[in-house]
């Protein structure tokens, strides 16, 4: 077994980097090879989680904690529960299905692109272990470097724009963050995050901290009004950087909730939860209708992600209206739970999505709607993907999608039935605009004579939507196995709402 | 009469005085095909004097001719890296040097001079210690500046510089001269710093003294290139030849940082007070103007003076603190800044040829397709100076910010934090042209053969990253200068 387990999937994708750097752009076969086995490599690695996490035991474990700057205090601290052992390995899985994608599809500098894949890989997997605040939020941080040259390098036409705007937007929220980070390690003299959250803190300063977390977290989620980047990054982006974005690095944002506004200021967090569960209505309702009229695929199922990520968000902070009373205390664990079921099926979800519309994006150049139609007759395989990932992207009984959105409603419903009402327009609207995005893209017959040229998908890109298809209906049919990696971890945040600190 | 302790402490100056003086008539008597060898012998000068300064630091705090010369961690760690970053310079200028056949002693000399400047200045002791490293840096800079003396440009930049120059040197004397005279109001006057510390205790001129000090924080603003005082740092920095700017932007700016330390916590200590909400003028107003204004640049070596600029107005951040840590958190601040600025300029250099300066931003257009290695460093320096982690310059803001809270300024670190953001999109489209951008039609970017150059500015762009890794040491170095 792995005595430094955690460590070890940071840095082995980290390092794998380097080699296939060097290969350079002379042997781009070499470098494409050796990252698929760094990749594969690190997700093999990360099933050792599943046998060294002890879902029952609960609390953090696989702790690995060194002093890293003595005068500070900071310490280079990394531990896992079970919303991280889910997390890493949605992140391990995606990360080989994105190599994959790319494999022939990037021609320019292939080198560069999986390198950056994989240091983004590396920081993503420290992310969701980190227990040092200053070290989350430097690979927190950190992670802007690649995606920026991913978007910038590999991009669409606007991609300047879209990826200053992305680096810039983001920064921009987590530099407040960071003074509220340092605010409190005046008061607690460390940035350990245990310590920070048994800290106690008067409301007022609650208060703005929260808002500081906020800020920084619901840009990266991101929640309504500051979502505006995600739609020009994720149109500008390759289809790779599109998949890692919507689904691993917007998980970013609520894992940041979850471990910093949650333990660190649960009075404020109460205080403002209606706030963030009317931005999550609005995400829900509004961003729907949105969606219905975009006319590019890769916009649509952007905005597609901005109102699923807002049940994530609604899940979350629905408990803290639930814990009011103590009786509903189950309803808020099952809000938090379908909360964390969300964020794993969106990722599967989300990507699927992003990989099909990569797919049809390398045979015709186009992202337009209207382009397409009545794909179905020349790609039947793709076909029968598409539809799958749609239904799930609509909630589909069966599919991943369904899972998580279900137990929110159910939840919020015993908090307020109006609440409950808002959420439950999803399955109405996110049906209609998935729906008829897969009418006017797959059905009917063919107008546009390039569409008629388009080719079924081959044995590497069935591979990725395979992989992905049976994530999503392993989910859907059986997602016993997820709750029960995350049952004792989601137990205890909700414990930690009833905890107040001033 | 010096005795030979004296000399002994003040070894490493004297050497290079000697050095510098022995190089200048190697220089005379050189034929002119060896000299490109002054080259290796004067970083050879440098590196022994890093010897010097670190096996002869003594273990405590030591002072020279009657307390005019103070020899402590704070000045070892200071000359340490301002030698380092003058021999990186060194390595940087040969290509350049050569190229524009502008070898010559006069370059080494210069440079060794505006040194021993440096050291002089972060160990004085007394005023006149302060004047006197002050002048040697400033003048011999004016001179290096001026070094392609035929071109209108040097010659422009040098002239300003000098006018400019000599203007915040009569400022800073005629503020020492209030000081001293406050000092004599009730007491005897007194130069020694050590002995200004407690001026304000027992004179009966306390406004003449305040008045010393703002004259004196008008020298030292000069000097760091901080708003309202930076008029200078855009045309110097442009005009000068490219290695003489990375020199000027790296070891003279700890210069500065050494210089306000003395000046401020060893003479004026007392009235930290009065001075704090100046120096924190001075960084909102640097960070304001430096941002700001690097955004419209199009001109590589003037967005990062305006860059400086800015960096100045973080480092005033940690040193308005005014404490222990707030100075420890400067010197990290400077170290770090000296190290960044110093990798920038070095990879301009690295591209640079005879009828080339490659200083226009657009001529970095698809350095990734040319020398992707080349660009790799150029994108650690600039994510480093936008202060983005896992790389050092993030943990220098970091730290600076921190101070500044600590010392119940936590708007300032906002102001801090708020143009780190605007100042951030400036960095983000030097990478953009660096990686994004197609090369333009007829470009002549490639990287230097110059082995020497290519490993060093890959270990100095590389040290960013792994400081950013590791900075713990860096850091309990410079917190150990101050007794922490």
């Amino acid at each position: 077994m792995f005595t430094h387990l955690l460590s070890l999937l940071i840095w082995l994708p980290v390092a794998g980097a380097i080699p296939v750097l060097l290969a350079g752009s002379k042997r781009p076969n070499l470098a494409r090879w050796l990252s698929l086995i760094v990749a594969v490599l690190t997700f093999v690695v990360s099933l050792f989680l599943l046998v060294q996490y002890q879902p029952d035991a609960g609390g953090m474990q696989l702790v690995e904690n060194y002093l890293w700057i003595p005068s500070w205090g900071v310490h280079y601290g990394l531990a896992a529960d079970g919303i991280s052992v889910a997390l890493i390995l949605m992140t391990t899985f995606v990360s080989i299905l994105v190599i994959v994608g790319a494999w022939e599809v990037i021609q320019d500098k292939p080198h560069q692109y999986m390198a950056a894949m994989l240091v983004l890989e590396g920081l993503l997997i420290g992310v969701f272990c980190a227990t040092d605040a200053l070290l989350f939020y430097a690979l927190f941080e950190a992670i802007l470097i690649p995606m920026f040259i991913l978007i910038g390098i590999w991009g669409g036409p606007r991609r300047v724009y879209a990826t200053l705007k992305f680096f810039i937007y983001t920064f921009f929220g987590s530099v407040f963050m960071l003074i509220a980070l340092l605010y409190l390690y005046q008061k607690a003299g460390t940035f350990d995050l245990a310590t920070l959250a048994a800290l106690p803190l008067t409301m007022k300063e609650q208060t703005w901290i929260f808002f500081a977390f906020l800020i920084a977290f619901a840009i990266k989620v991101p929640m309504v009004p500051v979502h505006t980047w995600l739609p020009d990054a994720h149109v500008e982006a390759p289809t790779g950087g599109s998949v890692v974005l919507a689904a691993v690095m917007l998980k970013v944002g609520t894992y940041g909730f979850l471990r910093f506004i949650l333990p660190i200021t649960p009075d404020a967090g109460a205080h403002y939860a209606w706030l963030v569960i009317v931005l999550s209505l609005v995400a829900i309702v509004y961003i729907g209708y949105v969606a219905l009229v975009q006319e590019d695929m890769k916009k649509l199922v952007a905005y597609s992600s901005i109102a699923h990520m807002g049940f994530v968000t609604l899940g979350i902070f629905i408990a803290f209206l639930l814990m009011r009373d103590p009786a509903s205390v189950d309803m808020a664990k099952l809000g938090m739970q379908g909360a964390m079921i969300q964020m794993i099926s969106h990722g599967f979800v989300s990507g699927a999505m992003f990989s099909c519309i990569g797919v049809m994006y390398d045979r015709m150049h186009t992202r337009q709607i209207k382009d397409y139609g009545g794909v179905i007759n020349v790609m039947p395989w793709f076909g029968f993907f598409y539809v799958l990932f749609a239904m799930a992207n609509c909630g589909l009984p069966g599919t991943s999608g369904f899972v998580g959105e279900f137990m929110v409603i159910l939840a919020s419903f015993s908090a307020n039935p109006w609440i409950a009402l808002f959420a439950a327009f999803t399955l109405i609207i996110g049906a209609a605009y998935t729906l008829w995005m897969v009418k006017r893209v797959l059905w009917g017959d063919i107008t546009n004579p390039h569409v008629a040229e388009m080719k079924e998908i081959n044995g590497r890109e069935t591979f990725v939507l395979i992989a992905f298809a049976a994530a999503v209906l392993a989910l859907g049919i059986w997602p016993q196995p997820l709750v029960h990696l995350m049952d004792t971890s989601v137990s205890h945040l909700v414990q930690q709402l009833a905890i107040h600190k001033i | 009469m010096p005795n030979l302790n004296d000399i002994l402490i003040m070894l490493p100056e004297f050497y290079l005085v000697v050095a510098a003086c022995l190089l200048l008539l190697l220089d005379a008597f050189m034929k002119s095909t060896e000299r490109p060898m002054l080259h290796w012998i004067s970083i050879a000068v440098l590196l022994v004097g890093i010897y010097l300064v670190i096996a002869g630091q003594p273990a405590q705090t030591v002072t020279a001719f009657g307390g005019m010369f103070v020899r402590d961690r704070v000045a070892e760690i200071l000359k340490v890296f301002a030698l380092l970053t003058t021999a990186i310079v060194f390595v940087y200028a040969r290509p350049y040097l050569i190229d524009r056949k502008l070898v010559n002693g006069e370059f080494y000399t210069l440079m060794i001079f505006a040194v021993i400047g440096i050291m002089l200045l972060v160990s004085a002791g007394s005023l006149v210690t302060v004047y006197l490293g002050l002048e040697l840096l400033s003048l011999s800079s004016y001179a290096l500046v001026a070094l392609n003396r035929d071109a209108r440009l040097p010659s422009e930049a040098a002239i300003k510089y000098f006018v400019l120059g000599a203007l915040a040197s009569g400022m800073l004397l005629y503020g020492m001269s209030m000081v001293y005279g406050a000092s004599g109001m009730g007491g005897t006057p007194t130069l020694d710093l050590a002995q200004l510390h407690h001026v304000t205790s027992y004179t009966t001129a306390p406004k003449l003294l305040l008045f010393g000090l703002i004259f004196m924080i008008v020298g030292i603003g000069f000097k760091l290139g901080a708003a309202p005082f930076h008029m200078w740092i855009p045309d110097v920095y442009q005009g000068a030849p490219t290695p003489v700017t990375a020199f000027i932007a790296s070891g003279s700016k700890l210069a500065a940082f050494g210089m306000a330390y003395r000046l401020l916590d060893a003479g004026m200590g007392d009235l930290a007070h009065q001075w704090q909400l100046m120096l924190a003028v001075l960084a909102v107003l640097s960070l304001a103007i430096g941002n700001l204004v690097a955004i419209v640049q199009t001109n590589l070596k003037r967005l990062l003076a305006y860059s400086t600029i800015s960096h100045m107005g973080y480092l005033l951040l940690g040193l308005s603190a005014a404490s222990p840590e707030g100075y420890a958190a400067a010197m990290f601040y400077a170290i770090c800044y000296a190290l960044m600025s110093v990798a920038a300029f070095g990879v301009i250099l690295a591209l640079a040829r005879s009828g080339f300066e490659c200083e226009e931003i657009s001529d970095l257009k698809g350095l990734n397709q040319k020398s992707p290695w080349l660009a790799f460093l150029m994108m650690l320096a600039m994510f480093s100076l936008a202060g983005v982690p896992p790389l050092v310059g993030f943990w220098a803001k970091v730290l600076v910010l921190e101070s500044a809270i600590h010392a119940n300024m936590l708007w300032l670190s906002l102001v801090g934090v708020v143009f780190a953001i605007i100042g951030l999109y400036y960095y983000l489209h030097v990478v953009k042209v660096v990686y994004f951008d197609k090369p333009a039609e007829g470009s002549v970017l490639a990287a230097k053969p110059d082995g020497s150059l290519r490993i060093v500015l890959s270990l100095n762009a590389l040290a960013l990253l792994a400081l950013g890794l590791f900075w713990g040491p860096l850091l309990g170095w410079c917190r150990s200068a101050f007794g922490l």
